[in-house]
């Protein structure tokens, strides 16, 4: 399997990246190097979890997104925003204006994506009572989870349920919806304003589906800024003719930790953060995990509101989004509204189901089981003598994976700092080549002064800002 | 391949340390993740058996492109009707275990159920030794 199989939303800025070891360190799935000064990414490795992105002191990891223009080539111009986006705003700001400052920017059609949950809910708790599929029942929702299973945990493949996730089933039936409305389907042009990475490359590799029925993407830390714009400009902004969302309130806390286990009968967790899910994930593996019915999974810390494309701390967003539900529920009492969406009922049970998801497991040291064995002899001899602190001064993660990347011959048992100091007091490397194995790793630069550094005398601008 | 684990009676904890690393390793080597997981469940149980049962005991485990050989072996009480131990349900654990949500009896027979060879050797007042063996092809 090709490693350009894969799409990933983040990618290195290698103008800004100055070889740090932080974003490698952090990665769960270890896909991350350092070569000659850069950090380079393992594509076949990585989840777009977005954990390096987090840790980046100089915004060297950047997340893709479709240029804004692009919206204009469509006549209309749909957007699915996920309800974390109204957690990003102070209670002043309403849902109505947000979406009355979208359609400002240029959308014709604002949905909430979680409208989509109402009917998924409904299908999840199906599914489970018709007992398909392998229990415990995982989540197909996040697409960070989705694909750490494929490549860390191959044998719960089959757990995952197929369905897909409400922000695909808002779309299906917004696309149908305006089809039937007599709008042309070249003339409509479905854009989903994301909270992280790995909804970005679900939407541009999906997993268990031949392509996806959104047609863009536009990062909610891009949007902020300008929807804000829009409202302080314009602090009177009509909102007469906007109707207020119709989903139903618990579907406002969907993407909030424990929004999917609130719904549904039995025995049912919620696990969140992706070191979290991994150490959780390992222990299913085993059974070492009492009877569960459904597992919700979410790779950011607090779910959604954790996505490293929002723009106010998670822990504000999270309890702005429940006193929202929580106030939607008294509007819904006073004024019954049906969700248009599950009049489609029909159209979505025939248009949302996922096919198996498949393993890709990035574990497997050789496909032939022979070579692989003696490969893994080697590391464990490999392992007698390399020091076990994991510095990361080879470029790699951790001793253990320096040991695999030497047996799979793309790294060097002199790349390890321990190992050449030895070697050149015993006299079997020499100085100069100790230097270019060195450069080699971290490049040139890093042996330079450098003022400018993170931390440096002359450092003068926060590197966190563009 | 060889490896060795040490396992200690009461130590519920760490049980499931040998299932995990003989798991990692199987799936560097790719293995059919449906035998991947017979072998780490029977050696849970394993291990848990000497938690439950006995003072101290030691999995060595080798691993060829064939199969995988387990032998547990523990000083402990022993087992004095095996016959009877294989049976679903029955249990010798003391409350105290079956407090902690083991001991319901289905050890032995889950090893059984989950391995292509089964020998159990068992001398009361000395140990138990367990053998089994999962073909990985």
């Amino acid at each position: 399997m090709s490693a350009e199989q894969f799409h990933h939303a983040l990618k290195v800025n290698l103008e800004k990246c100055y070889g740090c070891t932080h974003c490698m360190s952090v990665c769960p799935t270890e896909a991350i190097r350092v070569r000659e000064g850069k950090a380079i990414i393992y594509e076949h490795k990585c989840i777009d979890c977005g954990m390096c992105y987090r840790v980046c002191p100089v915004k060297a990891i950047e997340v893709e997104q479709d240029d804004f223009k692009s919206i204009f080539n469509y006549q209309r111009r749909v957007i699915l925003y996920p309800s974390v986006l109204t957690g990003q705003f102070s209670p002043e700001i309403s849902t109505l204006q947000i979406i009355a400052a979208l359609k400002h920017l240029g959308f014709t059609d604002v949905f909430e994506v979680e409208h989509g949950a109402d009917y998924l809910s409904q299908a999840m708790q199906e599914y489970m009572n018709k007992n398909s599929g392998n229990k415990p029942y995982i989540s197909s929702f996040c697409p960070a989870i989705v694909r750490l299973i494929q490549v860390k945990f191959p044998s719960l493949v089959d757990n995952i349920i197929q369905f897909k996730p409400p922000l695909d089933i808002a779309a299906v039936y917004y696309r149908k919806r305006l089809i039937d409305e007599g709008v042309a389907p070249e003339q409509i042009g479905i854009f989903y304003l994301t909270p992280c990475a790995a909804k970005i490359a679900a939407v541009k590799s999906p997993v268990g589906e031949d392509h996806s029925s959104i047609d863009g993407v536009i990062n909610l830390d891009f949007i902020y800024n300008r929807i804000l714009k829009v409202i302080k400009s314009n602090p009177g902004i009509d909102t007469s003719g906007i109707q207020v969302p119709t989903l139903r309130h618990q579907s406002i806390r969907w993407a909030l930790t424990n929004g999917e286990v609130d719904r549904f009968e039995g025995r049912c967790l919620a696990i969140d953060e992706v070191h979290n899910a991994i150490e959780f994930l390992e222990k299913l593996e085993n059974d070492e995990i009492p009877p569960v019915d459904f597992i919700e999974i979410r790779a950011c810390d607090e779910s959604c509101p954790g996505g490293i494309l929002n723009v106010e701390n998670r822990f504000i967003a999270v309890d702005r989004i429940k006193k929202r539900a929580k106030a939607h529920k008294d509007y819904l009492s006073s004024n019954p509204t049906e969700n248009p969406l599950m009049q489609y009922k029909t159209h979505l049970d025939e248009n949302c189901n996922l096919k198996p998801v498949q393993p890709r497991s990035m574990l497997i040291i050789d496909k032939d089981t022979n070579k692989a064995l003696s490969k893994l002899e080697r590391v464990r001899e490999l392992m007698c003598y390399l020091p076990g602190v994991d510095c990361g001064m080879c470029g790699t993660p951790s001793c253990r994976s320096l040991a695999e990347d030497i047996v799979q011959k793309v790294a060097k048992l002199s790349d390890c700092v321990f190992i050449r100091t030895k070697m050149q007091k015993e006299k079997t490397l020499g100085n100069n080549l100790s230097y270019e194995i060195t450069k080699k790793i971290w490049g040139e630069k890093c042996m330079d002064k450098d003022c400018h550094r993170p931390g440096a005398k002359h450092n003068n601008h926060n590197a966190k800002e563009d | 391949m060889q490896l060795e684990f040490k396992v200690m009676g009461g130590d519920f904890a760490n049980a499931g340390y040998a299932s995990s690393e003989i798991k990692k390793v199987l799936k560097q080597i790719n293995i059919d993740p449906k035998i991947i997981k017979k072998v780490v469940v029977a050696l849970y149980e394993a291990e848990v058996n000497i938690c439950a049962h006995a003072y101290a005991g030691k999995v060595s485990v080798e691993i060829t492109p064939e199969k995988i050989s387990v032998e547990v072996s523990d000083k402990g009480p022993g087992i004095p009707d095996i016959e009877l131990a294989m049976q679903e349900g029955f249990s010798t654990a003391s409350p105290a275990v079956r407090e902690m949500g083991f001991g319901a009896g289905m050890g032995l027979p889950n090893i059984k159920k989950n391995t292509d060879f089964l020998d159990i050797q068992s001398t009361v007042g000395k140990g138990t030794t367990l053998k089994f063996i999962n073909y990985l092809t």
